[in-house]
């Protein structure tokens, strides 16, 4: 065994129940290792050291009397858009920055029951509209690698930035992130780790932070698809009080690493080869089609016509739900309130002060394509073209068991490289945002570098509740391309 | 194609959202070009499709008709910006 910071949560797992090391050992290292990177990295708004440390004795006290959950002893961290009970959640809004729940989300009070240390609330775009995480009102989170040539800040893609940011770094063994158009996955690929975005209704939507409750799941971001299986299945399952959970068992997922992919039918969508692709991308989609074959998969061309209108429809979508959601920060029961001489004006100076810009935008837009006049040709078409989306996915599914795309069009890219056109940087989740509107599951592994040095993921995409078939592809992808890089800012690297 | 400052300040009143005016005009200009951008919508034909409202996997339930939660008064309050004693306080709406 090399040191503390060479454990996946896997091996960490089985480290304590095996007493090679003690909870409080490992969380205390990984608080060491937030105090000496998170001042540059910023992935963390809150940190909850004292409660970790808590934690992990009480976890000690479970490991030594051979009891304790899957998860007993392992330092996560949690998007500040789940709700904590008595820990601030912001959802990196300046309206929530004094917001502290009374009560718990489904998914972290499932993670705690099974004995996980949290560290604290991690960094996310606000109310996690953003694909590079520097919408976040505490700031920009850094991606810990860095280009070969340069020392250029890059972004750790987004929306769950902060937790993409601190797994790959080190600083956490697991995190929690919410995929609404690809804000686990892109940010997945962004930094060299795993994540995965499960069937819609999986995991509980009760205590997350809306942003689009047609689109949001909540799902796990780890090293490796190992790990991501055992967070997920600690996430996951039935719950009475979303009325979107879907009743149905929780797998054992990490059963489903070994299963492999013989005689399996991947599917490669023809109109995923966008114009402008980069080459290096294309290469690297070829690549995996070649690992997932030499495995003994077998790769088929299908067809999603719908491809390009999945972009167009998601904006539409999902800011008119965001817009919705977003009507309850009113400066009254809860948030910041400017004070104002009548309600209108109070509501309005509250939600000027309280919201930035890219959410005033999409809630503006929100509005425009629900109001009166607008919402036949906006709202109601998209709604239908969302439809078609749906059945060409289902459509694909009739012949193949998954799909292989690129996860983003490109490698991270550097804060002041931020397009200035919003639409330029929608174009980020380009291959995430289709698999969304569907509701189906889809996972991002680490694939390999660029030429710059910064690493790229593959997606895969599948049927409804059809996570076991992913994690098995996923496994497969991950066996081939032997992905061991690590970043320039990591927990195991001395300064 | 930018939105008009009318346009623009009209939705924004509706979505009770007060906006300076140097921010009407970098709005108008950056909701115009995503509006236009969806545009692309109108080619497709959407003629017998019903519109898609949530997934449909998870089946309506019914449950029994009782009370499962309640009696916290003070946590539903203890994140109201201004209150009074059990209330939370808005400006005068009714003369």
């Amino acid at each position: 065994m090399s040191g503390i910071h060479d454990f996946t949560l896997a091996s960490a797992r089985d480290a304590l129940k095996a007493r090679k090391i003690s909870a409080v050992e490992l969380t205390n290292a990984h608080i060491d290792a937030i105090e000496r990177l998170d001042g540059q990295l910023n992935s963390f708004i809150t940190r909850t050291p004292d409660q970790a440390r808590e934690a992990a004795k009480a976890s000690d006290e479970a490991l030594a009397k051979g009891e304790g959950g899957s998860l007993c002893g392992i330092p996560l961290g949690i998007k500040d858009l789940f709700c904590t009970n008595g820990v601030r959640t912001t959802a990196a809004s300046k309206i929530l920055g004094n917001f502290v729940p009374p009560y718990e989300s489904t998914v972290t009070a499932n993670l705690l029951k099974d004995g996980a240390v949290f560290l604290g609330k991690l960094n996310l775009d606000e109310f996690a509209m953003g694909s590079a995480n520097l919408t976040s009102a505490f700031g920009p989170v850094e991606n810990p690698w860095k280009r070969k040539d340069s020392d250029a800040k890059l972004v750790p893609g987004g929306s769950s930035g902060g937790s993409a940011a601190a797994v790959a770094a080190g600083l956490v063994l697991g995190a929690t992130g919410t995929d609404t158009g690809g804000s686990i996955r892109q940010p997945a690929a962004f930094t060299g780790i795993a994540g995965i975005k499960p069937t819609y209704g999986r995991c509980s939507r009760f205590g997350t932070i809306a942003f689009a409750s047609s689109l949001d799941q909540a799902g796990p971001m780890a090293r490796n698809l190992q790990d991501c299986a055992i967070l997920l299945e600690s996430m996951a399952g039935f719950d009475p009080r979303d009325s979107t959970s879907v009743d149905t068992p929780v797998p054992h997922y990490e059963a489903a690493l070994k299963r492999g992919v013989k005689g399996l039918r991947v599917g490669i969508p023809k109109e995923y080869h966008v114009e402008g692709m980069p080459a290096e991308i294309e290469a690297l989609w070829q690549q995996g089609m070649t690992w997932l074959r030499d495995a003994g998969a077998e790769i088929v061309e299908v067809s999603l016509p719908h491809t390009k209108y999945g972009l167009p429809t998601y904006y539409i979508a999902a800011l008119a739900e965001a817009s919705s959601n977003l009507a309850r920060y009113d400066g009254v029961r809860f948030g910041e309130r400017v004070s104002a001489p009548t309600l209108d004006g109070l509501y309005e100076a509250s939600r000027a002060a309280g919201f930035g810009d890219e959410v005033k935008r999409r809630i503006l837009i929100g509005t425009h394509v629900l109001s009166s006049g607008y919402y036949d040709a906006y709202y109601l078409r998209a709604q239908k073209v969302r439809t078609l989306i749906q059945q060409d996915f289902l459509k694909a599914f009739e012949s193949v068991d998954v799909l292989l795309t690129p996860t983003a069009p490109s490698g991270a890219f550097a804060q002041d490289e931020k397009p200035s056109d919003p639409v330029q940087m929608y174009l980020n989740d380009v291959f995430t945002v289709p698999a969304s509107m569907a509701g189906v599951p889809a996972l991002s592994v680490p694939a390999g570098l660029d030429a710059r040095g910064v690493p790229l993921g593959l997606q895969l995409i599948g049927k409804f509740f059809d996570e076991e078939t992913l994690i098995a592809a996923g496994h497969a992808i991950e066996q081939a391309a032997a992905f061991h890089h690590r970043p320039t800012i990591h927990a195991g690297v001395s300064a | 194609m930018s939105l008009d400052a009318k346009t623009v300040t009209r939705i924004a009143r509706l979505a009770r959202i007060g906006l300076q005016p140097e921010e009407v005009e970098t709005l108008g200009k950056d909701m115009g070009s995503i509006i236009d951008w969806v545009e692309q919508l109108k080619e497709v034909d959407v003629t017998g499709v019903d519109p898609m409202i949530g997934t449909g996997l998870a089946k309506p339930r019914l449950r029994e008709d009782r009370v499962t939660d309640g009696n916290c008064r003070d946590k539903v309050l203890s994140n109201a910006p201004e209150r009074e004693g059990p209330f939370y306080t808005v400006p005068k709406v009714v003369e």
